[in-house]
Order: C-alpha cells, then structure tokens, then sequence
C-alpha cells in the first residue's frame, strides 16, 4: 500500500485530505507543520507528501528545501496544496522541487487527477 | 411537470441532437434546464415548455437541446489516449504522412478542453517544426460552449482537473480569478458549430478524431450512422479516438481497432464503408 503524509495545520483540511486519500487507496499519516512533517519523513519516507504552504513554526516551502536536502528526500512525490493560487507561488514551488500544485478548494477529483499526474494511482 | 412536458422535451433533445434522454429522469431534467428558465425570464419549466409548444420559437428550441446535452469534459481526460496520441500516433502519422498537413478534430468537444489538450500535446512535442501545417479543428453542437472554448478562459478547478501544473505555468495567465490560455495556444484550433447527427462533410477529412464521450448518448442505429460518418470524414490508416467503454468494433464499418484496444480505432482503406 502506498503512503501518504498530509501537512497542514488544519484538522478540517487534514481530515478531508484523509478520507479522499484513504478512498484512493493510500495508507495516511498527518503532520501540523513542517518540523513534525520532517520527523515524519525520517522515521519513514512516504510515497507521497501532501503539503500546505502556510503553517506556523515551518511553511510548506522551508519543509520541501529541507526534505530535499535529505538522505532519500528526494523520492517523495510532493503536491502542494494551499490558498496560493498565483503563477509566483507556484513557480516557487517548482523551482524548490515539487512535483504538482493543488489550489484550495480542492475536491476528490482534482486530488485524484494530480496523484495520477505525478503516477501514484 | 407533467409527462407530456418530459416527453416533449426528450422528443426534441432526440430529433435535433440524437441523445437519448431517459424521461423517467425528470430530476436530471428539471437540473439541466433550471439554468436556461432563469436565463430565458421563465418562472417555471413549464413556462418554458409552454412557450416552446406555443410560439414554436426555433432558437428556444435549440437552446433547450443545447442545455439538455452532457458536457462533462476535462484537460487531458482518462491521459492514456493523449500519451498514445503523442507517443505512437503522432510519429506514425508523421512518418506517414511525409510533408502533408495534419488535420485533428476533436468532436463534440463542449468547453475546448480536449482541442486544447491536444494544442498542448503537440506544442510539447514540437510537431510542426519541421514547416508541416497542423490544423486543429474543435467541434460542438452547442454555440455557447464553442463561445467559452473559443476565449480560452477556465475556472481554477477546471485547470486542475487534468492539466499538468507545468501546462498551467507555461501557458496560461491568471485574471481575476480565472486562468486565461495564450493566444499562442488559442491560435492553434479552429472553431465550428457541428451537429453529427447531419451532414458533417463541411469539416473536411481528418488523420485523426477524437471523439469521446459522444457516442453514448445515441441510440444504437444512430450511433452506427455517427460512425459512418466519422470514419467517411477520416483519411486512409487515419485514428479515431473514442471513450472508454464505448466500443464500436461491431457497429464501425470501416474500422478496425488498433492494438487490441476498445478505444482506438484505424480507418481500414480495405474495408468498404456502408453508411
């Protein structure tokens, strides 16, 4: 079974992301912020990272510079997904090493079409 | 609404369009066309249907069947025939085709997105730099949805529903909140009103046509008279693309499909066609 960690500060957006992910067959863990998230990747690398770009104590885009620092940081798939919805943010996001960006509101659909994309489903 | 509105209105949907829509939907019904009663002044669908019967008002007509169409449609949808587009049937028909212009339809083509995934594809594939013309023609019934394909201009969850992030950055623009396509990409289709159900040879021959998600809105003869026009409209050893689980093996005359798929199909210069 893959794996998927969700980084975001909200329980709400955590708890949809779960239960979309969890539908699509991922096995799903769940950080707050980036610090936890790194953690998180240490102790097991996930298939997939599904990240949000503002969070308190470590933003989406210092988490992903570090993670990519990493031994074997390089392996996960990362997807943002955030309010950030403009070309600068997402450039961003690219040039830091993400692989998809997911603007919020998000549905099934569009998490489904972006792990497809990145060729996790 | 009464049975006989239901009726009617499935009636016309099938004589102008060729869709079958099931009458015991009234929910799906009275859903499609809320938006058109509220566009149009009517109070109720009623209203609506009644106008219809009583002034036989021939653009109110039309746009009841317009509204009554499907028009699911996303960038790059169900991604595997684009990769076979770009990967297998675009050097086929290069090697083939020599210096020849390529001609692709996307037919029935609602808001653009598949003309334009298909722009995209062959922009990412450099096709045509060699000084070959590439003429990308998508198609609609519906006027309205040729006038949003046409702007180019899609809602943030539209773009996402498909489109690669790198598509999104390398060729579109955000504008009070919606994401608007280059002209670059815009100028590579053409625009036409097509009913397939009438005759479609205005359109010209094509190398390949995509056209999915169509076919199963028609009944089976309809469907089969659809099918002879869409393989008449292809040139020899050309591709048509359908959707998934509508298969045509038994009823496209002049089709034969390629690689064991249920979604590709060849034109066959040795099979006659019956329309």
């Amino acid at each position: 079974m893959k794996t998927c960690l969700v980084v975001d500060d909200s329980v709400a957006i955590r708890k949809v992301a779960r239960m979309i992910l969890e539908n699509l067959g991922f096995h799903v863990t769940e950080a707050s912020d980036g610090h936890e998230a790194i953690a998180w990747c240490r102790a097991s690398m996930p298939d997939a990272i599904l990240l949000d770009w503002n969070m308190p104590l470590m933003s989406g885009i210092d988490f992903l510079r570090q993670l990519r620092a990493e031994p074997q940081g390089g392996a996960p798939k990362v997807l943002f997904c955030t309010v950030e919805n403009d070309l600068f943010h997402i450039n961003e996001a690219l040039k830091a090493g993400a692989d998809e960006y997911i603007m919020k509101p998000f549905d099934g659909d569009v998490i489904s079409a972006k792990f497809a994309e990145v060729g996790l489903i | 609404m009464t049975p006989d509105d239901l009726s009617l209105i499935c009636r016309i949907v099938r004589a102008r369009a060729g869709y079958v829509i099931d009458q015991a939907k009234a929910a799906m019904i009275e859903n499609r066309l809320g938006p058109l009663v509220r566009r149009e002044g009517f109070n109720s669908l009623s209203d609506l249907v009644t106008a219809i019967k009583t002034k036989r008002d021939e653009r109110l007509v039309w746009a009841l069947a317009d509204a009554m169409l499907p028009k699911d449609t996303a960038f790059f949808r169900d991604r595997t025939p684009f990769s076979q587009f770009r990967d297998v049937i675009l050097p086929d028909l290069e090697q083939r085709l020599g210096t020849q212009p390529l001609r692709i339809w996307s037919a029935g083509c609602a808001t653009g997105e598949e003309a334009y995934s298909l722009a995209l594809a062959l922009d990412e594939a450099r096709a045509g730099r060699g000084g070959r013309a590439i003429e990308i023609v998508g198609s609609d019934l519906s006027d309205r949805c040729i006038e949003r394909a046409a702007a180019g201009i899609f809602s943030q969850m539209e773009v996402q529903k498909g489109l690669p992030i790198r598509y999104l950055v390398r060729h579109f623009d955000r504008q009070d909140e919606a994401w608007h396509l280059s002209a670059s990409i815009r100028q590579k289709v053409q625009w036409s009103r097509v009913n397939l159900i009438s005759e479609i040879s205005t359109v010209g021959q094509f190398d390949v046509i995509f056209c999915r998600y169509v076919l199963g809105g028609f009944d089976d003869l309809m469907r089969k008279q659809v099918l002879s026009q869409l393989a008449g409209a292809l040139n020899d050893n050309g591709y048509l693309i359908v959707g998934r689980d509508e298969a045509v093996l038994d009823q496209a005359v002049g089709l034969s499909p390629v690689w064991g798929s249920s979604d590709v199909y060849r034109r066959d210069p040795a099979l006659r066609i019956v329309a």
